[in-house]
């Protein structure tokens, strides 16, 4: 449809802007900010005005030429939440407004506060400013508020040499070979596997090891939401697989199958890595994928 | 004090859209009524309240003069704000004692822009308008200072709208539904309509008003109270200036029949109701008040004329009507009417 030919656009516009004076007590709270400090002026009575007037409003009179330095911090008294920032608005993302009390001071000061979600904020919520790169005397040269710091993010970093003996180094170079080994205990009539030098239940010596089949069904499993450098992509299976043969289920990853299909009872084989590639490591083994065989019924 | 009554109110359909009509065009019929209806079509003083930001234009107001028959000159003047304060004036005026009669009208078109930045312009130009602080974000700071619980909102919008429905001259609205946030906490059902529309009214003094009308609503009382601009150096869950100036107006000396409130969002109607005092069995906003028609610059007025309205046809005797002006309800206008 073509547009009414008698409707037109009409802007209100003063370029460059009014030039305002401040006066000497806004023009004073002013300078302050741009020299990155918050004052407010103490009235006759002695309450502390930020951000300060040239008149007490309680009662009037003219405030003292005293001016007191509050904040930086202070108690958010009041706040609203800005789903849709305005273009004119300080921030161009969601954003609290707040009536913010600074310390030190008696009337609250009105500005925008940086939250991650509102659910961050409350009245009692203590806040800091951030101030502008350049500030200029202007009230943005307070760019924003942002919460007290309440917690921090602690790296923790510390390296080891580990060395694959025993039990483990044989295992290994099984993995290696393509093969996974295990033991039998011939008084607990169990397979174990890994491969283990003694039987966790009764103690004995394990000397039997055994090749095991690199087939097995799923017993139990998680679905993990949360990113691991080993896992392909979120969300990702792992899963106890009980190995043909084995009594007791090792820990795997499941792939090749969307998480919400894995089920117990699921046949699963493990997927190698090409021979070449291959080292005396469980990354040999990708992850377990389902073989398309009947369920077992789980006892 | 000299007796001063209403004796004639008209106002607009109002409209949710620009018609097209220009502000004159806008205003003439309702002049027109009132004239006819008191019969009068020179009058000893005329006021009239707009805000030249609405339609963006400078001295906008002295256009809309084109719709009164201003010639030869009339004796006229204009408030920057709602018509209510236009009428005070001319109540003013009217106590000097060397006139009888007054025209007061307020319009406006919030349609033509954005009224949420445009309410930006009036705040002050060094703490406030330089943050970009608009309408609903200062309206929504004093919602979470209040508090209310939501039912008791919602239910104030759904009242208001189903009153509006019943009121020919008021918006249309559906009972609210949907719990989307305009700017949290205030809901989008929360936020008045967009509004263009005007109103009038004629005060008149002693057996003139007697001669005009069969009821003269006559002004028992009449005050206008203001609080700090910056919202920081309020209590914004309460205004003390409404309540003093219902006390100085003489609310309380009398049970109110019927309070017209300048209430644009819920939570404004559960703070006007407690400064002015107004217990249950006062009907609050009859004809939808501002959550059904927000012509601003005549919202006030017309809550002034409803509240009139309702002693013109006889149906009460002893009214109240409250005006507001100036973010968080700033300044506050109070008025009694009495059979």
């Amino acid at each position: 449809m073509p547009s009414d030919p008698l409707v037109a656009q009409h802007v209100l516009e003063f370029p460059g802007g009014y030039t305002r004076t401040t006066g000497p007590v806004i023009g004073r709270f002013l300078s302050e900010l741009r020299a990155r400090r918050i004052v407010g002026a103490r009235t006759a009575e002695g309450r502390v005005l930020v951000p300060p007037l040239e008149y007490d409003p309680a009662t009037g009179e003219p405030v003292t030429g005293e001016y007191v330095e509050v904040g930086p911090a202070g108690t958010i008294t009041t706040w609203a939440w800005v789903d849709e920032p305005l273009p004119g608005h300080p921030l161009d993302h969601p954003f609290a407004w707040a009536l913010i009390k600074l310390d030190g001071a008696d009337t609250a000061l009105l500005h925008a506060v940086a939250a991650d979600d509102p659910k961050a904020l409350s009245a009692g919520s203590r806040v800091w400013p951030v101030w502008r790169d350049r500030p200029t005397g202007h009230i943005t040269d307070l760019s924003h508020f942002v919460p007290e710091v309440t917690k921090i993010v602690s790296n923790v970093r510390a390296e080891y040499r580990l060395q694959a003996g025993g039990a483990l180094r044989v295992f290994l170079e099984g993995v290696a070979r393509g093969i996974l080994l295990g033991s039998r205990c011939a008084r607990c009539e169990k397979v174990y596997v890994p491969l283990r030098l003694a039987c966790p239940e009764c103690g004995s010596d394990l000397p039997d090891t055994l090749e095991l089949p690199d087939t097995g069904t799923i017993t139990t499993f998680a679905i993990n939401n949360l990113p691991d450098p080993r896992a392909p992509e979120v969300p990702f299976v792992s899963a106890y697989i009980l190995l043909d043969g084995a009594d007791i289920p090792m820990i795997a990853l499941i792939g090749d199958v969307p998480a919400h299909e894995v089920r117990q009872g699921m046949r699963v084989r493990a997927v190698w890595v090409p021979e070449n590639e291959r080292t005396a490591s469980m990354a040999n083994i990708r992850w377990f994928a389902p073989t398309g065989e009947p369920d077992v019924e789980l006892t | 004090m000299r007796d001063v009554a209403i004796v004639a109110f008209a106002q607009t359909r109002h409209t949710d859209h620009d018609t097209g009509a220009s502000e004159p065009e806008l205003i003439q019929p309702v002049i027109n009524e009132v004239k006819e209806r008191t019969g009068l079509d020179r009058f000893g003083f005329t006021c009239s309240g707009s805000c030249d930001y609405l339609a963006g234009a400078p001295f906008s107001f002295v256009s809309a003069l084109d719709a009164l028959a201003a010639w030869p000159p009339i004796s006229e003047s204009h408030v920057e704000m709602d018509g209510a304060w236009a009428l005070y004036e001319a109540w003013v005026r009217l106590q000097h004692g060397d006139i009888d009669s007054a025209l007061v009208y307020g319009f406006g078109k919030s349609s033509l822009g954005d009224l949420r930045t445009i309410m930006t312009l009036q705040l002050d130009p060094y703490y406030l308008a330089p943050l970009g602080l608009d309408q609903l974000s200062y309206a929504a700071l004093q919602a979470a200072a209040v508090g209310a619980e939501r039912p008791e909102l919602d239910e104030i919008v759904r009242r208001s709208r189903a009153d509006g429905r019943g009121n020919p001259y008021a918006l249309d609205l559906p009972d609210p539904e949907g719990e989307d946030f305009a700017l949290r906490p205030l809901r989008k059902t929360d936020v008045p309509p967009i509004t263009d529309g005007a109103a009038a009214i004629v005060l008149a003094t002693g057996d003139l008003a007697a001669r005009l009308c069969p009821n003269p609503a006559y002004i028992r009382g009449i005050a206008h109270r203001i609080e700090p601009h910056y919202l920081g150096l309020r209590d914004l869950a309460r205004s003390p200036s409404a309540a003093d100036a219902a006390r100085a107006a003489g609310v309380g000396k009398g049970p109110v029949e019927v309070a017209e409130l300048h209430a644009q969002f819920p939570h404004e109607e559960i703070i006007l109701r407690r400064a002015l005092e107004l217990d249950g069995d006062t009907v609050i906003n009859p004809s939808g008040g501002p959550l059904a028609a927000n012509p601003v610059m005549a919202t006030g007025l017309i809550r002034v004329g409803e509240a009139a309205r309702r002693i013109h046809d006889g149906t009460a005797r002893r009214t109240v009507a409250h005006a507001a002006s100036g973010p968080c309800l700033q300044q506050n206008l109070v008025t009694v009417l009495e059979a």
